[in-house]
């Protein structure tokens, strides 16, 4: 500990002398005019300022900020300007340009420099020039991002000799449209106004929409016609480039809330479908997964931190095998006695959720376990006016490779076929020599891990407490029977359709009216069609 | 002929049964009212109204029971029905704050000055009287399982799907009743109440009073229940339960028997609701929760399904080892539950009752066989 402690000192001195060294280069040039601020009246203070800001120099920064924040102070002793901070009793002083410590002084030793509103928009102006001046190109575009927000017509100048310089495409983007914006905010030339429309216009989102916005409605402002009638035109077009974007953001959610019940849904479908039986421990099953997850996890950070990243694809076997092996437990001990009762196997797998529950509950404790996501999975990208995080995305193609495998397994395997003759026909099937009692444990431990899966891919954006599963049975339920028995078309029809239906009624209706609307409407759907969307056609009179 | 149509339905069981609750509404009042504090055979308010909170419970089993076990419709939702007679009798008992409530608004609910409302929703109109709210506590429960039941019977919807189209049903209604825009409170349900039909409804003679009053429901209940299955429509409901195509294509229109028990257990579990809240002082949407419903199943299978008698035991006895657990082993009472669902689904598919059945067929047989000579046993 002590070690690392030494290490970490060493390499920051080793970083920090060349940068001490440089900024003493550039304090030799600064120091007359920070001298200066502490000058006396506010306008020898503001003549300072103007100056400092005229020499780009980054090293200004620091110095305008403690301004700003009034902590910069004058040593009367001296009438050197310095930081001061409250310590103690008195103030603890540094320089305001190499940070060096400057000893201690009493309250009475120093004056505050002071500032007045004037002072206050002249130091923002500058501050905001010289970071538009800065290095770095992201500090940059931050800084022309600030000055598109606040419109301020102070930052024009300091804008047109940033643009002037400008080299960086993108940062070259985000100034012209910053400039755009207080063009258009403050008085300018119709010429130039009807110009920055345009420009805003490209921009497209919505803080662009609320300036043309402004600008479509001014009155008070002077605008004239010309400037409106091309604010009006580009409002209705960003209108409709928004709601274009806005039906595709909500597809997207729809999408991945779907791919979700989709994951939680399948599982359940294959038990329901073979064996007639409604699991309710199946939301459990996902529990486990999704422990078996933080489990897996916690071995990594134990044993590999390194190899963290790899700890969800390792999780991904585990999961299966254990919610997997429970599930031909729970099948062998309770449900294989019930065959032909499906009420009762009900009951009998809500008993068994409840002690599942209340058993991870006396094991892990109640409260949330942190799952971490691997780097891959963290971080967003845009796409056009869409923001889409990598986790989701990830879980979209995730559920769609379990369908797919799971899809593959039923027609292509022999399993996959005793499977197939057995929903389509338990008696026929036994008779040709399929060992049905089997097909029903292995089909169950199927199911019960494909949950094992979900789970792994839930404790991503879910927290993972006892309580996981309870959240997403009744939305499988809905999902199964929405879809109908025996056809995992017709899950992946379902979990898709009432994840769109629910993210669209959402803006309209609010998350929660818009659930109890997908109820009602799954209620009266079932009254259509009782077996489902795609139910198995057959001729029995109760199937 | 209206006493032969009740008579007839009541056997041993009903007699021990009706016994049993008359002992209670005379023994609970006198032991709760005319014994001092300090006395061994002193029952607090409290313990009367936990009683009272148990046999609305057996109130809610059999009603259940009426639609389990002999139609053979596995309700997953009627938690629904006894939280909607609940809140309508919450409705009335919030109306009776009248001006005593926190903000002293004669006009309106506590929570709804809270939410800046300034006049009373339509749906709150009427409240004010008793009466209404007593017919409400059975109308509205009954509209909805009416409605719903149309819809589900008339097309067919059976088994597993019904019961989860049941569930869904409640599941919509917790959500909804959580919303605060619908006027009931949101999350925070109805409490508070004061007094009902003027008596303070903390007081200890209120509270007894409660009491006989959910025993005598109860008793309607199981009465009204037995007569309805010992009658000849309750042969048709026992002959849907067990093939219901067959009764079908006997000419019988299956749907209406089923509306009818449907409609009639959903009264039952309302007026099982609205004693229920005034004894326990607050109803709130979690009540409406699909596990609640779960929970109403499982005392009725513990009891003995299609028994009438043993879902009211079992609603007991279970609620009883609920409220022992919760306070002595927390930890394990989901454990005990979940087991009881798994052990009686298992091994006792008839319930205590039908088990006591079954041993007392077998007690011949062992009576032959204690009657061997016992200086053979052991040899």
């Amino acid at each position: 500990m002590h070690r690392a402690l030494c290490w970490l000192l060493a390499a920051f001195l080793a970083l920090a002398a060349p940068a001490a060294f440089a900024a003493d280069q550039g304090a030799a040039d600064l120091a007359p005019l920070v001298r200066g601020l502490g000058a006396g009246s506010y306008a020898d203070t503001e003549k300072a300022l103007s100056a400092l800001a005229g020499t780009g120099d980054p090293a200004a920064v620091p110095v305008i900020e403690a301004l700003q924040a009034g902590d910069l102070h004058v040593r009367k002793a001296d009438g050197a300007v310095v930081v001061a901070k409250r310590a103690g009793s008195g103030f603890a002083l540094t320089d305001p340009l190499t940070g060096a410590a400057l000893g201690e002084a009493d309250r009475n030793a120093v004056e505050k420099i002071r500032i007045n509103n004037a002072l206050r928009r002249t130091i923002s102006a500058t501050l905001g020039a010289l970071t538009l001046m800065s290095p770095d190109a992201n500090t940059r575009r931050q800084a022309a991002e600030a000055v598109f927000k606040s419109r301020d017509a102070n930052a024009l100048d300091a804008l047109n000799t940033a643009l002037a310089k400008e080299t960086d495409e993108r940062v070259r983007r985000a100034m012209t449209q910053a400039r755009a914006a207080v063009l258009l905010a403050g008085d300018a030339a119709d010429a130039d106004k009807v110009a920055a429309v345009a420009v805003l216009q490209e921009r497209g989102d919505q803080d662009a929409l609320a300036l043309l916005n402004g600008a479509a409605n001014s009155v008070s402002n002077g605008g004239s016609d010309a400037v409106k009638d091309a604010a009006k035109k580009a409002v209705a077009s960003v209108e409709q480039r928004l709601a274009l974007w806005g039906a595709a953001q909500n597809l997207w959610y729809g999408l991945s809330l779907g791919s979700v019940l989709l994951l939680a849904a399948i599982g359940l479908a294959v038990t329901f479908g073979v064996m007639g039986v409604i699991n309710m421990a199946h939301g459990e099953m996902v529990m486990i997964g999704a422990y078996a997850t933080f489990l897996v996890q916690e071995a990594f950070r134990q044993w590999a931190p390194g190899l963290f990243d790899f700890s969800i694809l390792v999780a991904l076997p585990v999961a299966f095998l254990v919610s997997g092996a429970v599930g031909v437990a729970i099948e062998r001990s309770v449900i294989r006695w019930l065959y032909g009762r499906p009420l009762e196997t009900l009951l009998a797998t809500w008993g068994l959720s409840l002690a599942l529950q209340q058993a991870v509950r006396s094991i892990f404790g109640p409260t949330n376990r942190e799952v971490g996501a691997p780097s891959w999975m963290s971080g967003a990208f845009e796409l056009g006016g869409l923001t889409i995080t990598y986790g989701r995305l990830w879980i979209v193609v995730f559920a769609f490779l379990v369908f797919g495998a799971l899809l593959v397994a039923l027609r292509k395997t022999w399993f996959g076929l005793s499977i197939r003759a057995v929903t389509q026909n338990r008696s026929m099937a036994n008779a040709m020599g399929i060992r049905t009692a089997r097909v029903d444990a292995l089909t169950f431990g199927l199911g019960s891990g494909i949950a094992g899966l979900a789970g792994v891919a839930l404790s991503q954006i879910d927290n993972v407490s006892p309580n996981l599963g309870q959240g997403y049975i009744i939305d499988s339920f809905m999902v199964v029977v929405f879809g109908g028995v025996g056809n995992l078309w017709g899950t992946l029809v379902g979990a898709l359709a009432l994840g769109g239906v629910n993210k669209f009624l959402e803006p309209y209706a609010g998350a929660v009216l818009g659930k109890i609307l997908v109820l009602i409407f799954i209620i009266l759907f079932i009254q259509r069609r009782p077996r489902g969307l795609f139910a198995l056609k057959g001729r029995a009179v109760e199937a | 002929m209206l006493t032969r149509f009740f008579l007839m339905g009541l056997d041993k069981k009903a007699g021990v049964l009706l016994t049993v609750l008359a002992v209670l509404a005379v023994a609970v009042p006198f032991m709760a009212l005319g014994t001092a504090p300090d006395s061994p055979w002193h029952l607090s308010t409290h313990t009367v109204a936990l009683l009272g909170k148990y046999l609305c419970f057996a109130l809610l089993a059999l009603s259940l029971d009426l639609v389990w076990g002999y139609v053979g419709i596995l309700s997953l939702g009627h938690a629904a029905f006894f939280t909607l007679g609940g809140y309508a009798m919450g409705m009335y008992l919030m109306r009776q704050i009248g001006s005593r409530g926190v903000y002293g608004n004669a006009d309106l609910p506590d929570f709804m000055v809270f939410l800046n409302w300034t006049e009373l929703p339509w749906y709150w109109h009427g409240f004010d009287h008793f009466w209404f709210a007593a017919v409400m506590v059975m109308v509205v429960p009954g509209l909805l399982a009416f409605a719903f039941g149309w819809f589900a019977f008339r097309s067919r919807v059976t088994g597993v799907y019904l019961s989860i189209i049941t569930q869904a049903l409640t599941f919509a209604l917790m959500l909804a009743f959580f919303r605060n825009d619908m006027g009931f409170g949101g999350n925070n349900g109805l409490t508070d109440f004061k007094e009902i039909l003027g008596f303070d409804i903390q007081a200890a003679s209120t509270r007894v009073g409660l009491f006989v009053a959910t025993v005598v429901a109860l008793a309607i209940g199981y009465v009204l229940a037995s007569a309805v299955v010992a009658s000849k429509l309750g042969k048709v409901l026992i002959a849907v339960r067990d093939a219901e195509s067959r009764v079908r294509f006997m000419g019988y229109e299956t749907d209406r028997y089923k509306l009818f028990a449907w409609t009639l257990s959903a009264c039952m579990a309302g007026v099982a609701g609205a004693l229920y809240v005034p004894q326990v002082g607050i109803i709130n949407p979690s009540e409406f929760s699909p596990a609640s419903s779960i929970e109403a199943v499982i005392w009725v299978a513990v009891g003995g399904r299609g028994t009438l008698a043993g879902p009211v035991l079992g609603a007991v006895l279970v609620n009883f080892g609920k409220s022992y657990f919760t306070a002595a082993l927390p930890e394990l009472w989901l454990f005990a539950l979940g087991g009881l669902f798994v052990l009686v689904t298992l091994f006792l598919p008839k319930g205590i009752l039908g088990l006591a059945a079954q041993l007392r067929q077998r007690l011949p047989s062992r009576g032959a066989v204690a009657g061997t000579p016992a200086g053979q046993k052991g040899v």
